[in-house]
């Protein structure tokens, strides 16, 4: 009896084992947080960047979009995915919305002067609570807003599918 | 005179009391929160920009009033469960809470028939 359970589970053992790191080794480990869709935007209230006036949920409309980017000077996937801000700003029917991560008012200042100001509004966030508020955990990253929902979320520079697939959305 | 002094002083120390309290679960909770920058790390020991922004969201959740609880449930509606060192039971999990109960139920059995073999 013991003859046969003791090759029997050391045979089970090393098939187990060879499934964990079939299955895994070739998996990434680095984790990305699961994109909750159709989650309630957070609520908050932010400083409207170089004015006293402030914008908070509550100001957000009803059946418009709007696109939320976060994004700050001195992060470089921020500069390669603007072009890509720029040309989704000649959509009339979306409302951009940029929030400045961690940055200095000059350096923010000169990339939008640089690159170009894709942003109808943009937020300061000068101690990244926004930014956390949002879900989001770097720059950059994109939200597409539509009744108070987060409808789509980018984690990442955009790029030219990311701006089809925004496109497609807005048709809908 | 003297009781007002004494009144100021009472306040004074609770409110310090809390303030040290605070800061004690303030500590107890980042360090039970996986930083996702650098990961591997806690939100404790990590100085990226996330994990010090979400120290400063801690301690206002704190200073709201907000339970250890209650933040674990807040941030994990943000960002998932993995945010948390201390993963629940769930799905993905289970392996990892039944697994130790089974083995140590696999070994208590091994030993138990050794003695009951001995005996015999």
């Amino acid at each position: 009896m013991k003859n046969k359970i003791v090759p029997f589970l050391v045979f089970f053992f090393f098939i187990f084992i060879f499934f964990v790191f079939y299955k895994s080794l070739n998996q990434t480990n680095i984790y990305t947080p699961n994109v909750n869709l159709n989650k309630n935007i957070p609520e908050f209230e932010a400083k409207i960047f170089k004015s006293n006036e402030s914008f908070s949920s509550k100001d957000f409309k009803l059946n418009e979009y709007y696109l939320i980017n976060i994004w700050a000077s001195w992060c470089a996937p921020c500069r390669l995915e603007h072009k890509y801000l720029l040309e989704l700003n000649d959509i009339n029917s979306l409302k951009m919305i940029g929030i400045n991560y961690k940055d200095l008012k000059l350096n923010a200042e000169n990339f939008l002067n640089d690159l170009g100001n894709p942003y109808d509004l943009i937020l300061s966030d000068d101690n990244g609570k926004l930014s956390i508020n949002w879900g989001a955990y770097g720059v950059p990253e994109t939200f597409i807003v539509f009744n108070n929902k987060i409808v789509k979320k980018y984690t990442g520079p955009l790029n030219e599918i990311n701006v089809q697939e925004i496109r497609k959305i807005l048709s809908q | 005179m003297k009781k007002i002094l004494i009144f100021l002083l009472l306040i004074n120390i609770s409110t310090a009391h809390g303030e040290i309290q605070n800061d004690k679960l303030k500590i107890e909770i980042t360090k039970n929160l996986r930083c996702l920058i650098c990961q591997g790390q806690s939100v404790y020991d990590s100085d990226s920009e996330f994990a010090n922004s979400l120290k400063l969201v801690v301690e206002d959740k704190l200073n709201e009033g907000m339970e250890e609880e209650e933040i674990y449930i807040f941030l994990k509606e943000k960002y998932g469960n993995w945010i948390l060192y201390d993963p629940e039971l769930s799905k993905n999990t289970y392996i990892l809470w039944i697994l130790p109960l089974l083995l140590f139920l696999f070994g208590g059995a091994i030993i138990i028939r050794k003695l009951n073999l001995k005996k015999n």
